[in-house]
C-alpha cells in the first residue's frame, strides 16, 4: 500500500492505495464521487475525464499513486453554491445530452480547450474534443452549447435553472 | 479493467531512478505520463513487478537550445512539446507530428521519451526522430550514452534501452529552412495510424536537394525510405516528386492486421509519401 494525499474538488483526502488503483476507481469507488463515469476503460472515449493539477486526463490512464499531491477536478466540483457554470448551463440549454453519459468528460474537455483558445471555430471545438466520444452521436448540439459559451451566449445564472432545483 | 499487482517506486533524482532501476532487474518497467504503459497493463499484457514513476524527476522535463541542436527532456510532455517556442521554431516536424498524436486528454500526460522508449512501430514520433536524424541519450550505471535514432529501435516495442537504463533526453539537431510535413493514414480520429509519413526536404533553386522521410508502421520498427529519399534528390516538381515517391515502401516489411494488408500498407506508404513531400517542399 502506498500513502497518497489528493486534493478532489476542494477537499484534502488521506488514503492508503494499492499502486496498481486507477485514479477513476478511486474517485468512484473510495471517495463515492459517481458523477465521473467509466466509459470504454481503454482510454478511447473520455467519459472518466478529469482535471488533474489543471489540465485534462483520462482518469482511467492515471494511477491514483500518480495523483498524490495533486489537485483534481471532476464535474461535481464546478457548480459554486448550487450555480452551475456557464459551460454546464449551456449543455442544459442547447439540449448537448441525450443519455448524459459522456457529458462530464465532454464538459470537462471543453473547459480544457476554452481555457486554450477562448474563442474556437466550430472546426477547432470539434478537433479540441476528438478525445470525447458520444455513443448517442449528439455532436452537434455539443458543438452548439461550447461555442455559445465562448460568444456569451448563455443566459446569466440567475435566469437558468440551478443545479439543485434539476437533480431535486 | 484492473492492473495486475505491482510494486511502486517514485525516485525524486535521476540516481535515485538508475540505482532502483539496476537493483530491480528485468522485471521492472518505468513508468513517465503511463498513456502506453498503463494501458498494457490494464489489458494485461505487461506484468512488472515493479513499476518505476519517472513522472517527478524535473531534471527530465523542459526544452533547451545546445548550439546546433535541441535537446528535450524525455519527460516533456506531447502538449509542452507543441507549445514550445524553440521546438516550432527549430524542429517544426516534431510540433506537427505531436499535434496528431491520440487527443488532447492524453497529450497532457504522454511524454516524447515515453512514446519513443515503448517504441511501437505505429506510434507517429519514432518515425519523426528518424526523419529528423535524432540522438537519444540514456543513462545506466555504466554512464550516459548517445544513441542515433536509426540504432535506438530494435523490434516491435523494443529498443536497445538495458533493463537498467533510462532514457532522459532526446537532440535534434535544428533544421532552419528546411520544409516538413507529416501526414497520416487512420480509420477514425484516435486510432493508431495504419501508415504515416515524415517528411523532411532542403530546397535549393525550385528542386529538392535533399529529403528525408521517416515511415510508420511500414514493418516491426520506424523506418527510413531510403530509396525514396535518393530518388527524390533533384525533383523540381510534383510529378517527379510522384515518381520518386513510387520506391517509398522498398526495403519495408508492413505487417497484416484487420485493417490492412502488407500490399494496402505499401501503397498507402507510396501516396502518403508523395502527399507529404508535397506539402513538405510547398509544392502542393
Amino acid at each position: 500500500m502506498t500513502h497518497i494525499s489528493v486534493t478532489v474538488d476542494g477537499t484534502t483526502y488521506e488514503d492508503e492505495v494499492e499502486p496498481r488503483l486507477l485514479l477513476v476507481h478511486y474517485l468512484r469507488d473510495r471517495l463515492g464521487l459517481t458523477g465521473t463515469p467509466i466509459g470504454c476503460d481503454t482510454s478511447n472515449c473520455g467519459a472518466c475525464t478529469v482535471e488533474l493539477d489543471g489540465a485534462s486526463v483520462k482518469s482511467c490512464t492515471v494511477l491514483a499513486v500518480q495523483a498524490d499531491g495533486c489537485e483534481v477536478t471532476t464535474v461535481q466540483g464546478l457548480a459554486r453554491d448550487g450555480e452551475w457554470t456557464a459551460l454546464q448551463r449551456a449543455f442544459h440549454e442547447r439540449h448537448a445530452l441525450q443519455c448524459g453519459y459522456c457529458t462530464p468528460g465532454m464538459i470537462m474537455a471543453a473547459r480544457d480547450l476554452l481555457r486554450e483558445n477562448p474563442h474556437p471555430t466550430p472546426d477547432e471545438v470539434r478537433k479540441g474534443l476528438e478525445g470525447n466520444l458520444c455513443r448517442c452521436t449528439g455532436y452537434q448540439n455539443i458543438v452548439r452549447a461550447v461555442l455559445a459559451v465562448a460568444e456569451g451566449e448563455t443566459a446569466p445564472a440567475d435566469q437558468a435553472a440551478s443545479a439543485q432545483e434539476v437533480t431535486a | 479493467m484492473i492492473p495486475p499487482a505491482f510494486d511502486y517506486a517514485r525516485p525524486t533524482s535521476l540516481d535515485e531512478a538508475v540505482r532502483t532501476l539496476a537493483e530491480a532487474g528485468e522485471d521492472a518497467k518505468v513508468l513517465a505520463g503511463g498513456q502506453s504503459l498503463l494501458p498494457l497493463l490494464r489489458l494485461r499484457l505487461a506484468f512488472p513487478e515493479l513499476v518505476v514513476d519517472v513522472g517527478r524527476i524535473p531534471e527530465l522535463r523542459g526544452i533547451r537550445e545546445d548550439g546546433d541542436t535541441l535537446a528535450v527532456g524525455a519527460l516533456t510532455t506531447h502538449h509542452d512539446v507543441i507549445h514550445d517556442p524553440l521546438v516550432r521554431r527549430h524542429a517544426g516536424l516534431l510540433a506537427q507530428a505531436t499535434e496528431t498524436v491520440a487527443d488532447p486528454a492524453v497529450r497532457h500526460r504522454g511524454t516524447l521519451g515515453g512514446s519513443l522508449a515503448h517504441a511501437d512501430p505505429a506510434g507517429d514520433l519514432p518515425a519523426v526522430v528518424l526523419a529528423l536524424d535524432a540522438e537519444l541519450v540514456a543513462v545506466g550505471p555504466r554512464g550516459r550514452r548517445t544513441i542515433p535514432a536509426r540504432e535506438f529501435f530494435a523490434d516491435y516495442l523494443q529498443s536497445t534501452l538495458a533493463p537498467d537504463e533510462l532514457l532522459v533526453e532526446i537532440r535534434v539537431p535544428k533544421r532552419e529552412g528546411w520544409g516538413f510535413h507529416y501526414e497520416k493514414f487512420h480509420r477514425v480520429a484516435q486510432s493508431w495510424a495504419m501508415v504515416g509519413v515524415a517528411a523532411l526536404v532542403r530546397r535549393d533553386d525550385g528542386h529538392i536537394a535533399e529529403a528525408r522521410i521517416g515511415l510508420t508502421n511500414m514493418g516491426a520498427t520506424p523506418l527510413r525510405a531510403s530509396a525514396a529519399e535518393e530518388a527524390l534528390t533533384g525533383a523540381g516538381d510534383a510529378e517527379a516528386v510522384a515518381r520518386a515517391a513510387q520506391s517509398a515502401a522498398e526495403g519495408t516489411r508492413p505487417s497484416r492486421d484487420a485493417s490492412a494488408s502488407p500490399e494496402y500498407r505499401a501503397h498507402l506508404a507510396r501516396v502518403l509519401t508523395k502527399r507529404a513531400v508535397l506539402a513538405a517542399a510547398g509544392m502542393g
